[in-house]
């Protein structure tokens, strides 16, 4: 987030999209909630109707994977109607003439045709939030989660840009982030082009600095990502896996193809907390400690580092996982693992990474800090981009955008497009949530909701199991008659491994962030039996 | 903040403008009963209990009324005896009073207020006493709901709409038939309730419960495991075991609000399905093993493998601790950039 | 130059005139929910068809209510060149009757005849104004009430409706209050507050927008002075809002009228409608440029809703429960805005106050209770009705001249005024005048008009529960006082009536009832112990009879009486043993019976049974045992 959670409540108008915020981030959706109450203006944009919607000033229903036309709509009727913000425009961006010269297609006619979205209520919605002094967008994965998620997010920036709703208090580009931690994995270098701090690996000066503080040569060629991973298994070029903390075989995008990949692999060592659907692949399997069976930090969407505290010793042989990864390297002959604690390494970590450099454990004892936060004297960065943006020119660059389909779209034989989504009961895979009675009993089982026209269309009745069936695989599901989800829509979540709704979804990727379309394939339904 | 000063019980103290007089009280420890009363909430000023005197006006409910420069407040009088008492009273008569089996004996507003003001059973047996045996809706698996316990306060009704904006329940029917009711009058867990507990953890009574009243030997700081907004949490510890969750209402993210989740997902912690122990692989079973065994085991299979033959899994579940050290292990020992966590999905 | 109203006024004028001395006999039939819950609209259907059948060309027209509740339906008829003769009690067939005799013939059958009304005379039938229903009363408010047709708009205009409107369009905000304040024009829904007093806060409170509400909740029992009006006269009301709104600087005004009052809400739907077409309504009214707009809100007949922060409530679209004052809705009341609620009755008073004078107003009334005020004449009187009376005039003339005494001339024992949030006051002070400051000194309210006469039969324990019930259901249950003091008060008067009372009673009575009234959050509970505090005050005899000799001094509460049969007069004939449902009359033909007392339920049957010759069955205050 560029902005922080309780700066939401600064927004005179929040426009949220492509996020399920009551369900995902339910105590976040408290602050939009209470926004809404006194007085801001709720924009939802989402495919289903959404319980935030209940909230909501305009409820824009796009079809799914076409955020860019709604987006591109929006911003021209704010360029032909004058409403940007000349100023920040001028002072603080670049490229804009370019850009202003891709919106002219984008018509509200040619909205309306490939978004389903009334142009009028599109205009409205755009007037709305070029006319609030402040506001702020929150989006999630149903805006990265395409094989165009990129130019989503570009739409939003550009969005941001044009009416100056970024760099100051209510306002900001807000990716809501999924995982307690998956800020701080970023952060900290668990991807494959990036160092801790988001130092190029591919960067001389960065590979120079990391090799000297390692002791070691370090490869300059940016690594393989998660789907790629998997590709490259299938074809015998990945042959081992160490893994820790992931269940892909649910998680991730046509799970079928993962699943032979990791029975094709020679070697995979997994490290979690339970066995997991993944860890059954597994030639060894380390158990790590819980959350709550070891000390160190998480950091947050809003960028807070935020201290946690060892509340239990870890169950049985369970280990913290700095521990196990380092024994590993130790065994391997790896120099400088040699760890005490985790604040040892927090010290390393954050002398390498200058965001993290002026974060220590006593300054976050008692209040996380939000990054950048270079030195110790600095308070935490709450607002990104206030003063310039982190590019060469220190600009905000538009960038001129097509509207682009999707991977797959539905045809005459997958007549349906899924959706996929989250329950507030669940978490991801499920390998928490599952073992918790009480959150099983409120939400029990897989459900394919369906628009009631849809379900008279293929005979079926609300609690019917049904098979859903893409050209990837199927998997049985209860189905739900519902009309949140819009005729020719279909959504799930993919927390049950008894219906591992990634069995159907597309693994088509975005050519730059790699992200898998997992919230658009076309399937087809029928009832079982 | 412009403050004032005023008197309560002959001492002077200062308050912020904005405070009411209950609040100032509150603030410098001056006990006002008071039931309805919720620093979070609205001030609706039903129970009535928090009746002062105030010089030139008589009794005043404490509750609402602002603090003002020089006003001489009394929190006891002939006059707010003999009234205040009464609806105490009449709350007693109307309570399941099982207190030493109750979840929230000794932590109770009505005992701590019968307790200030002295209820006597001579008082209390003139009184007609009522059947307490509606039915609890235990339909919910983390609390339970029992109306004989209920005081009426609103105070849940408001956490749900004014905080959480859910408005699950209300107010139905009228007169001595108030209840809590879902929209309905069903079951909580069918109504539109999230699970929050955000009510529960206000209830100033035994009316809604943790299913679970165990009590934690001690709390320590954390921050729940869930998704990604990062709010603090309060660990309850007995034993090995956590037993209860609490929202940290000093934490800046969520100052003590909580979902479902973050507040009673927590059993897998100590679930009986966790892994206790390594596992090796061995005629196509995993085994269980020593660390030794199993680490060196790992250790001699990747460093078999070349640079490009491996990759690595980080875990946006675990520590940045944890992330920096398998990225350093998978650039530094096993010689590759591919390493990637599930970010993306 | 003419104005427009002018313009109006005299077409109004001149189409009441020619009904009023026109060539045709005019017959008007009231037909306000009483009329028609005592058969007008059949009789009604008979002059029809009557006049019909003997092509007899005649005005028939729908009326409201004078007010003459014991003689419904209610029929008058104006013969050309005659006065007005009204008729009470004409079911169809004696409205075939009437046109028979009077309307074709000339024959004004006094023996069906009130009164006549108007100038002239009628051999045999008194003038309306002079009989002793009518005596006493001045009838201001209710004037048009029954005399004119509420659909017909011109009739109110040409009996000086809406000048009042175009007056006060003539002067200032502050000109309008001071007229008010000059009146001496207090709240007519009950606790007699300056009406130019809330206006005037509302009028200097801060806010561009404001409401007026009108508060036609009518919720106490027995209680129907707001629907006759309404049903009767409803351009009195929406001119009496207009001048309101003008006066404290609002441009909408709420009338907040329950649902059961389907004529009345169907009435002031038309009334609306008619004056927006005239321009006394909506934008730019009398070409002023001041606009204002009424909107119905139908209530769900909640008596809580009365109350005015739970009535706003409603209107929002909430649940309705009070609110706790401060603020006060003359500064935040609707949404938020500085908001005056009036009772129906003191805007159709502010219409009249602005067409006839402050003076005026003020000449009538007693010196801190100017005017007028209608009330609802109920229970043990021998003419109940809607009356209208100066305010000062004592309860004594109210029910012994207007009311005609108590039926069948039993003793009288108390009046209740105020309805629930009210109290009873005893013979011996029959000679309070009706104001609202002696009226309070009295134990009770002056309330929004009911008054219910009981006489001897009346048990006022039994009375105190009855409200008390009707409170206790009320409450809206939020605050705690209300919500359980008046269960528990309910609970112990049960046990009181039913036999269970305890000598601390009484005492705990007073003690609840006098912390409900201090603690409670709304007026409801603040009145709600008054019923039971004004009956323990003047009746406590009553109450320690229930409680400590167990016995009902008026044989009202089952429990506490008993039958028995005097052996001297009993013939043994049988009726009562035949008719005893718990087979409790024991004895032989030709003997005399006795009542087996554990076995008797109170019912009453044997009693009625006995033949009068006999008068062999009693029925005694207390709890007789067996062998007694």
């Amino acid at each position: 987030m560029t902005n922080s959670v309780a700066d939401i409540g600064e927004a005179s108008c929040i426009l949220a999209i492509g996020t399920n915020t009551t369900q995902a981030h339910p105590v976040l959706a408290l602050n939009v909630k209470r926004a809404a109450a006194k007085g801001a203006k709720l924009i939802v944009a989402n495919p289903k109707e959404i319980v935030l919607c209940e909230h909501a000033d305009i409820f824009l229903q796009h079809k799914p994977g076409t955020d860019v036309a709604l987006l591109m709509g929006m911003m021209k009727v704010i360029v032909d109607e004058n409403l940007q913000n000349d100023s920040f425009i001028n002072e603080r961006t670049e490229n804009f003439e370019e850009f202003k010269e891709s919106l002219k297609k984008f018509t509200l006619d040619y909205v309306e045709e490939i978004t389903g979205v009334p142009g009028e209520n599109a205009a409205e919605a755009a007037r709305m939030y070029a006319a609030a002094g402040t506001a702020s967008i929150l989006y999630a994965m149903g805006i990265t989660q395409h094989t165009h998620g990129t130019d989503n997010v570009l739409a939003i920036a550009n969005l941001a840009m044009l009416t100056g709703n970024i760099g100051k208090p209510g306002t900001g580009v807000n990716p809501l982030r999924g995982q307690n931690n998956v800020q701080g994995a970023c952060d900290m270098g668990g991807l494959p082009n990036v160092y801790p701090g988001y130092q190029r690996v591919d960067n001389p000066d960065a590979k120079a600095k990391f090799e000297k503080a390692w002791g070691v040569k370090l490869d300059d060629k940016i690594g393989l990502t998660h789907t790629v991973v998997f590709d490259k298994a299938l074809e015998g070029e990945i042959k081992a896996l160490y893994m820790v903390g992931e269940n892909p075989v649910l998680s991730e995008a046509d799970a079928g193809h993962t699943r032979k990949a990791m029975e094709k692999m020679d070697f995979i060592v997994v490290q979690d907390i339970f066995l997991t659907e993944s860890a059954k692949f597994a030639d060894v399997v380390l158990p790590g400690a819980s959350f709550a069976e070891k000390d160190g930090t998480v950091t947050n969407t809003e960028r807070r580092v935020q201290r946690t505290y060892k509340a239990i010793e870890p169950v049985g042989d369970a280990k913290p996982d700095w521990w196990i990864t380092s024994q590993l390297a130790k065994r391997m002959g790896g120099k400088g693992f040699d760890y005490n604690s985790p604040e040892d390494i927090f010290e390393e970590l954050s002398s390498l990474t200058p965001s993290y450099g002026g974060i220590s454990y006593e300054r976050i004892k008692e209040q996380g800090l939000q990054w950048p936060c270079p030195d110790s004297g600095h308070p935490g960065t709450p607002i990104l981009h206030s003063e310039k943006f982190p590019s060469a020119s220190g600009k905000g660059k538009f960038v001129p955008l097509e509207y682009r389909e999707s991977d797959e779209l539905p045809d005459d034989e997958y007549p349906l497009i899924l959706t996929t989504d989250r329950s507030l009961f669940h978490y991801h895979t499920s390998t928490m949530t599952r073992k918790v009675e009480g959150l099983n009993r409120l939400n029990s089982e897989e459900l394919l909701n369906i628009n009631p026209a849809d379900a008279e269309k293929y005979g079926i009745s609300d609690g019917d199991m049904v098979q859903a069936v893409s050209r990837r695989g199927e998997v049985n599901v209860k189905a739900k008659v519902t009309d949140i989800c819009p005729p020719g829509v279909v959504s799930m979540t993919f927390h049950f491994a008894e219906s591992p709704t990634n069995e159907l979804t597309n693994a088509a990727i975005d050519p730059v962030a790699k992200i898998p379309e997992t919230k658009v394939c076309a399937i087809k339904v029928q009832k079982v039996g | 903040m412009e403050k004032v000063k005023l008197t309560i019980d002959g001492l002077e103290i200062s308050a912020d403008k904005d405070k009411t007089i209950l609040q100032a009280a509150l603030e410098n420890d001056i006990y006002i009963p008071h039931l309805c009363y919720h620093p979070d909430l609205e001030k609706v000023a039903v129970c009535r209990v928090c009746m002062v005197d105030v010089a030139g006006r008589g009794l005043t409910i404490s509750c609402r009324a602002p603090v003002e420069e020089g006003l001489v407040v009394k929190t006891d009088s002939e006059e707010l005896k003999k009234v205040r008492k009464v609806p105490v009273q009449l709350l007693f008569a109307n309570h399941k009073t099982d207190c030493i089996t109750c979840g929230k004996n000794d932590d109770c507003e009505l005992q701590r207020i019968a307790k200030y003001l002295g209820l006597e059973a001579d008082e209390l047996n003139r009184l007609r006493f009522a059947e307490m045996d509606d039915p609890i809706d235990d339909s919910n698996p983390f609390f339970d709901r029992d109306p004989n316990k209920c005081v009426y306060c609103g105070i849940c009704i408001r956490t749900c709409s004014e905080l959480q904006n859910i408005n699950a329940i209300d107010f139905s029917n009228r007169g001595y038939s108030t209840r809590v009711s879902t929209f309905g009058g069903g079951p909580i867990v069918e109504s539109r309730c999230e699970s929050c507990g955000e009510c529960v953890v206000r209830c100033p009574v035994g009316a809604l419960l943790p299913k679970t009243t165990e009590q934690p030997a001690r709390e320590v700081k954390s921050v729940c495991t869930y998704c990604g907004v990062g709010c603090g949490i309060l660990l309850g510890v007995r034993g090995h075991k956590i037993v209860s969750v609490r929202g940290d209402g000093e934490n800046i993210v969520n100052r003590g609000s909580l979902c479902v989740k973050g507040r009673y997902g927590f059993g897998f912690i100590n679930s009986p399905e966790r892994l206790t122990k390594p596992l090796i692989r061995k005629n196509g079973e995993l085994v269980e093993a020593e660390w030794d065994e199993a680490l060196d085991f790992a250790a001699e299979k990747l460093k078999s493998c070349k640079s490009d033959e491996v990759a690595v899994f980080a875990s946006a579940k675990c520590t940045n601790e944890d992330n920096y050290v398998i990225q350093k292990f998978s650039r530094a020992v096993l010689g590759t950039n591919s390493v990637d966590h599930c970010a993306r999905l | 130059m003419k104005t427009k109203f002018e313009d109006i006024m005299v077409k109004s004028e001149k189409e009441w005139e020619s009904m009023q001395c026109g060539e045709k006999p005019v017959i008007l039939v009231g037909t306000a929910t009483c009329g028609r819950s005592a058969g007008s609209l059949e009789t009604l259907e008979a002059l029809r068809s009557e006049a019909d059948k003997s092509g007899i060309d005649c005005t028939i027209i729908e009326v409201g209510c004078i007010g003459l509740c014991y003689a419904e339906p209610l029929v008058t008829i104006a013969k050309p060149g005659n006065p007005a003769v009204c008729y009470g009690g004409i079911d169809a067939e004696k409205a075939k009757e009437l046109v028979e005799k009077y309307i074709i013939g000339n024959d004004p059958v006094p023996e069906y005849a009130l009164g006549t009304i108007g100038q002239g005379k009628i051999a045999d039938i008194e003038k309306i104004q002079d009989t002793s229903v009518f005596k006493p009363q001045i009838r201001r408010v209710l004037k048009k009430c029954g005399s004119i047709d509420p659909a017909n708009v011109e009739h109110y205009i040409a009996n000086g409706g809406y000048s009042g409107l175009k007056r006060a369009l003539e002067m200032t905000s502050e000109e309008i209050i001071d007229n008010i304040k000059i009146s001496g024009l207090r709240g007519r829904g009950g606790a007699g507050f300056p009406t130019w007093r809330k206006w005037q806060f509302c009028h200097d409170a801060e806010g561009d927008q404001k409401y007026l509400i009108c508060n036609a909740d009518e919720g106490d029992p027995g209680a129907f002075m707001n629907r006759s009006l309404l049903e009767g006269d409803p351009h009195a009301l929406l001119e009496g809002m207009v001048i309101a709104g003008r006066a404290i600087g609002a441009d909408t005004g709420y009338i907040y009228c329950r649902a059961e009052y389907p004529l009345a809400l169907e009435r002031l739907d038309l009334a609306i409608k008619q004056a927006k077409d005239l321009g006394f309504l909506g934008d730019n009214i009398m070409e002023t440029g001041f606009t204002f707009h009424i909107k119905v809100k139908e209530g769900a007949g909640a008596f809580v809703c009365g109350e005015e922060t739970a009535l706003i409530a409603s209107i929002e679209g909430e649940r309705g429960m009070p609110r706790p004052r401060p603020p006060f809705p003359a500064v935040s009341g609707l949404w938020g805005k500085p908001t005056i609620i009036n009772n129906v009755e003191t805007l159709a008073s502010v219409a009249l106050v602005m067409q006839q004078g402050a003076q005026w107003f003020s000449q009538v009334g007693s010196e801190a209770s100017k005017g007028t005020k209608t009330f609802a004449l109920v229970g043990k009187v021998k003419r109940t009705g809607l009356v209208e009376v100066p305010m000062g005039i004592t309860l004594r003339e109210m029910i012994y001249d207007i009311g005609g005494g108590i039926l069948n001339d039993r003793e009288f024992k108390a009046v209740q005024t105020g309805g629930p949030s009210g109290g009873c006051i005893p013979a011996e002070k029959l000679d309070t005048p009706v104001d609202y400051d002696s009226l309070n000194a009295a134990g009770t309210i002056m309330g929004s008009g009911g008054m219910v006469v009981m006489d001897a039969d009346n048990c006022m324990v039994d009375v105190a529960r009855y409200f008390l019930e009707f409170t206790q259901k009320e409450s809206c249950g939020e605050c705690v006082p209300c919500r359980l003091g008046t269960k528990q008060m309910l609970d112990i008067l049960n046990d009181i009536t039913q036999g269970r009372g305890k000598p601390d009673d009484i005492d705990l009575l007073e003690e609840i009832g006098y912390a409900v009234k201090r603690t409670s959050l709304c007026g409801l509970g603040q009145t709600a112990p008054n019923p039971v505090l004004s009956t323990l005050r003047y009746f406590r005899n009553e109450y320690e009879a229930h409680i400590n000799k167990k016995e009902c001094p008026s044989l009202v509460c089952r429990d506490l009486i008993s039958y028995k049969i005097d052996t001297d007069k009993c013939t043994g004939c049988r009726l009562c043993f035949k008719a005893c449902p718990a087979d409790a009359i024991i004895g032989e033909k030709k003997e005399p019976h006795i009542v087996d007392q554990e076995k008797c339920i109170k019912c009453g049957m044997c009693f009625e049974k006995c033949p009068p010759k006999f008068n062999a069955v009693v029925c005694i205050p207390g709890q007789l045992k067996d062998g007694e």
